[in-house]
């Protein structure tokens, strides 16, 4: 007998439809909704499409353990496209027409900032779970990714102690960038160290021949990159081909979050030492068991990359909250979060600050080895301390914007 | 003195790398006056075959030399039959057709191949220029790139098929004088300018991170570079390559890239005001 | 493309009825949507504009579109209030193209060459905006703020009282009044003999040329205007949006537009403003799904348009009316091929 595509997938669509369904009943009640919006297709969906997936796991994961107040918590998912426009009208139908109890959404910074105020206004429950350069300060809004202060000292003060005191910074030119080339700056010159220079690429430079002859020019004794996205792979790949990575080390604070280890050959891309939340190899019985369910619903889990995790851990986090707060009203929910949850997840525990609406959280410096990245060193529970320098929602609940960081 | 070496080297490869890419627009541009605005994805077709038969276990320069380029023209001669030939003296519904185009081949390396970046190592080693470090495999570019454009000239000014060609730049009827059905001769270049960007991707893929949507990087350079160097096939991309590079390449050296990419966009809207035939519309008389 | 449509009658009753939809809208629909395929039609309209009735085509208009976001961003941060930075949004762009149509037009720069000089001035906008994250870019109170764009700016108020806001349904009318608006002064300009020399100019440029009409200032008029409907049109994206970031300099914004208006058709007004609302209305639509990829869809889409409705579908739709309504007229069995010889290939 020959199955036919249709019948495949029609029988697909039918085991996936019965993993979803939930295992108890739920109490009477309308379904929680939790609207989501990422990039699923166009230039970012190296990032966004992971997410999506993670997002319908975190959500029928939830579902299967009884939801959330006793009631479904319904996915409301929307593709951006890559698109500013597209996050704005989804963010706005998310709060008119579908009514969300919380929103998860938005991958880079640019995308958060154009939806927030819409939530803010709204009095939605707003969460972004991407690392970001830290700053904003705003009771309605929780972030859970890792900020500069997090990842950087640790990146630093390895690379430092490895390699020497000359580092040359290269960056990606935006907000992300900019800011986490001040703090790595800052923690260089802590330790007694000296930037040699500092470069800034737009987002679509893919060529840097010029800027790889610069840096055998400084003659550094580390280079560390904060280059985000498709075309600044590329200066790995070069950096590679002209045979740097046998002469100068290089460090990341980005490198991994776009699955960049799996596109680099071993020989290319092995010591590169990078910082982040997550690895796959993190041996704990909660990354394993995220794993093992990841690959039973996606089959593949090699794409699962730190974004992905941070937006699992948000939204089981945000389920945490609604235990604790015990219902949907908004003075128990924001009360809940201001009281410490936290969750053990793959990445290790997220525990909530009350003052910054900030997670602390584990950070680990990695070093790749055969398309891997292996963990060499583990930080518990750094807190956001950067955002906490601006930011006390506690004291000043009607804050609402995004410090910019300045050392 | 050996930081001029290493200068001197990256502006080759830039020219290279610029003609590489507009190569096989610049052939379709000039033979048919069809502007191809899936060349981009065309490029990034030859990129991903190359990477997923060495994958696979292929010798990697027999994937990027014969293979990327012969799947990519199989592609091209597809997209001809189906959708071109039937645009033929409607440029602007061409473009639009192939934008078209572009969007559903991104779509569809998406759903093959996913969204994560795909690459293979570079195959040759770097070497040492005095006290710098430099790719090797740069200077295989450079040499490919030579090479194809001393064969392109070679078939268009000593072969049969190269008189055919010149004979489609001056128009249809001139081909058809000839004896030969506009029609084919057109299906036969646009097949081979599409090989040529199979290759263009290709002998690339192990300089870059290739992603789905990579082929937008090209498109907008190499068209720049085609429309600047006018219809003259070979003189015009290598002239406006050419220019385009040394101004591009001396200022990102004295500045950043970014301020070198503007400088090389500004001088391309100079040269248009002051050559709006191209560059080899002012200087260039024969054909090729 | 040799019909010579830019003289059709205004059809009063047609606008009435649309007006009247437009304004009863908000009874039943959301507004947030409609407001953003009205500033989408209004962007395509001004293309539509140059390209369909003079034969301009722009390969970067969203040049001016961004240039109206961002003048009107950047205004409205540092005034504080929104009318004198709406102005500013539609004279910064009409500038702006005066001076880039000036070098093009008295420059004999016309086709593929003149698409290429407005995609590269897109590019080289679209890259500085880009390039400027760190502090030094400023502008008065306004950080540029690279690829993150600037947030937070003042959206519209009523003139003279900043602390009145206009968003949500009045912004919508407003957008409706700059659609409608913009289309009648196109309408009555088109009607005069600016606009017969424009459809002279497209179709026979040596001609009008020699009959000593000053060709290049025409154009560069022409080119104007639309950059200035561009840029109103920008500037209400941006109260939309409450944001600008460089993405509206993008290459997809400039190809998007430009599929807008030819899926519509060329030579009218009416195909660029349907055509934005219709393939937008299902860009949102693609963008409520995560199981097919948007791309393919739009890509196939769009293929199939132009293999299968070559003019463009309000054209086509015109042309078969007009067709039907002469043969209601005449007797049965006079028949009419539809379009004219120019249409088939060359």
């Amino acid at each position: 007998m020959t199955v036919s595509r249709r019948d495949f997938l029609a029988a697909a669509g039918a085991t996936a439809a019965i993993g979803a369904l939930p295992t108890r009943g739920f109490a009477q009640g309308k379904p929680i909704k939790l609207g989501a919006i990422f990039d699923n297709s166009g230039n970012l969906d190296i990032y966004g499409k992971p997410i999506v997936m993670t997002t319908q796991l975190a959500v029928d994961e939830i579902n299967a353990a009884g939801g959330v107040l006793g009631r479904k918590v319904q996915l409301i998912q929307y593709d951006s496209q890559s698109d500013i426009a597209l996050y704005t009208k989804f963010a706005q139908q998310l709060v008119r027409q579908d009514k969300a109890d919380v929103v998860h959404a938005g991958i880079t910074s640019a995308s958060r900032e154009a939806i927030r105020p819409t939530f803010t206004r709204s009095n939605t429950l707003y969460f972004y779970n991407i690392l970001y350069e830290g700053g904003v300060c705003d009771r309605n809004t929780v972030c859970t990714g890792t900020t500069p202060a997090q990842a950087n000292e640790p990146l630093v003060e390895v690379g430092m102690k490895r390699w020497g005191n000359k580092v040359y910074i290269v960056a990606a030119d935006y907000n992300y960038g900019q800011i986490t080339a001040k703090w790595l700056a800052h923690y260089i010159g802590q330790r007694k160290g000296t930037v040699a220079k500092t470069d800034f690429f737009p987002l679509d430079v893919a060529d840097f021949g010029s800027t790889i002859a610069k840096i055998q020019q400084e003659k550094p004794n580390f280079v560390i990159s904060a280059l985000v996205g498709g075309a600044h792979m590329s200066f790995y790949r070069q950096w590679a081909a002209s045979g740097m990575n046998k002469r100068i080390p290089l460090a990341s604070t980005t490198f991994g979050v776009g699955n960049e280890h799996l596109a680099l050959s071993p020989a290319e891309g092995d010591g590169i030492l990078i910082v982040g939340n997550y690895s796959q190899e993190i041996q704990t019985p909660a990354n394993k068991s995220f794993l093992a369910a990841f690959g039973k619903r996606f089959g593949d889990t090699k794409i699962v990359h730190e974004l992905a995790v941070s937006q699992y851990q948000g939204i089981k986090l945000w389920a945490e909250c609604m235990r604790k707060a015990g219902s949907l009203d908004r003075a128990a929910v924001l009360k809940a979060i201001e009281s410490g949850p936290k969750i053990d997840g793959p990445s290790g525990v997220v525990a909530l600050d009350a003052k910054t609406h900030h997670a602390a959280l584990d950070i680990y410096v990695m070093e790749v080895q055969g398309q891997k990245l292996t963990i060499k060193e583990t930080y518990k529970q750094r807190a956001p301390s950067d955002t906490a320098q601006y930011c006390d929602l506690i004291k000043n609940p009607k804050e609402n914007k995004q410090f910019e960081v300045n050392i | 003195m050996d930081y001029a070496g290493v200068v001197v080297l990256e502006i080759l490869y830039m020219i290279a790398f610029l003609a590489l890419i507009s190569a096989g627009l610049a052939i379709v541009f000039g033979m048919m006056r069809v502007i191809n605005l899936a060349h981009g994805e065309f490029v990034m077709l030859g990129g991903y075959t190359t990477i997923a038969c060495s994958k696979a276990g292929m010798d990697v320069y027999f994937a990027m030399l014969v293979v990327a380029p012969v799947v990519v023209a199989a592609v091209g001669l597809l997209v001809e039959r189906l959708i071109i030939r039937w645009l033929y003296g409607r440029i602007i519904d061409t473009m639009l057709a192939t934008w078209g185009l572009s969007l559903l081949l991104v779509g569809l390396v998406t759903l093959i191949f996913g969204t994560s970046a795909v690459s293979v190592p570079a195959p040759i080693p770097g070497y040492q220029l005095g006290s710098y470090q430099m790719g090797g495999y740069n200077l295989f570019i450079i040499g490919i790139t030579v090479l194809l454009l001393i064969g392109m000239w070679v078939v268009l000014r000593f072969t049969r098929a190269g008189l055919i060609a010149r004979g489609a730049m001056q128009g249809p009827d001139v081909v058809a004088a000839l004896g030969y059905d506009p029609g084919k001769v057109y299906m036969v270049t646009f097949t081979v300018g599409a090989a040529l960007s199979g290759l263009a991707g290709g002998v690339l893929a192990p300089l870059t991170g290739l992603l789905p949507s990579s082929g937008g990087a090209y498109i907008a350079k190499a068209f720049i570079t085609v429309i600047t160097g006018g219809a003259a096939v070979i003189a015009g991309t290598l002239s406006s390559a050419v220019i385009f590079c040394v101004i591009n390449q001396l200022v990102s050296f004295a500045s950043t890239p970014v301020i070198g990419e503007i400088a090389m966009l500004a001088l391309a809207i100079i040269l248009l005001r002051l050559m709006p035939q191209g560059i080899t519309g002012r200087f260039f008389r024969s054909g090729t | 493309m040799s019909d010579w449509r830019s003289t059709g009658k205004m059809q009063w009753g047609w606008f009435l009825i649309a007006l009247a939809v437009l304004v009863l809208l908000p009874l039943v629909f959301d507004t947030y949507t409609m407001s953003l395929l009205l500033v989408w039609a209004l962007f395509a309209m001004s293309l539509g504009l140059m390209w369909g009735y003079a034969g301009l085509l722009s390969f970067g208009h969203a040049a001016y579109f961004g240039l109206g976001a961002y003048t009107y961003a950047i205004a409205a941060v540092n005034i504080g209030e929104s009318s004198v930075p709406l102005l500013l949004a539609i004279l910064v762009p009409a500038l702006f193209a005066a001076v880039v149509g000036a070098m093009m037009f008295y420059g004999r720069i016309s086709d593929v060459y003149m698409g290429v000089i407005t995609l590269v001035v897109t590019l080289i906008l679209f890259n500085f905006m880009s390039a400027t994250a760190g502090d030094a870019y400023k502008l008065g109170d306004a950080r540029l703020g690279g690829f993150n764009g600037i947030p937070g700016f003042p959206t519209l108020n009523v003139p003279g009282y900043p602390q009145m806001s206009l968003a949500g349904v009045p912004t919508y009318y407003i957008c409706v009044v700059a659609l409608l608006g913009c289309y009648l002064l196109s309408r009555w300009i088109l009607a005069r003999s600016f606009g017969r020399l424009l459809v002279g100019i497209r179709e026979n440029e040596a001609r009008c040329e020699l009959m000593g009409y000053n060709v290049p200032a025409l154009k560069t008029a022409v080119f104007t205007l639309s950059a200035a409907m561009a840029g109103l049109a920008g500037s209400l994206f941006a109260n939309w949006a409450e944001i600008v970031t460089p993405s509206v300099f993008s290459l997809r914004q400039t190809a998007e537009v430009l599929i807008w208006v030819l899926v519509g058709g060329l030579g009218t007004l009416l195909g660029p403003i349907l055509g934005a609302m219709v393939l937008g209305a299902v860009k949102l639509y693609l963008g409520e799904q995560t199981v097919i990829d948007n791309s393919l869809v739009l890509g196939l889409l769009l293929i199939i348009v132009v293999l299968g409705v070559r003019r463009g579908v309000v054209p086509t739709l015109q042309s078969w009316w007009v067709a039907r309504a002469r043969r209601r007229a005449r007797k049965p069995g006079a028949r009419r091929r539809l379009g004219s010889a120019s249409d088939r290939p060359a």
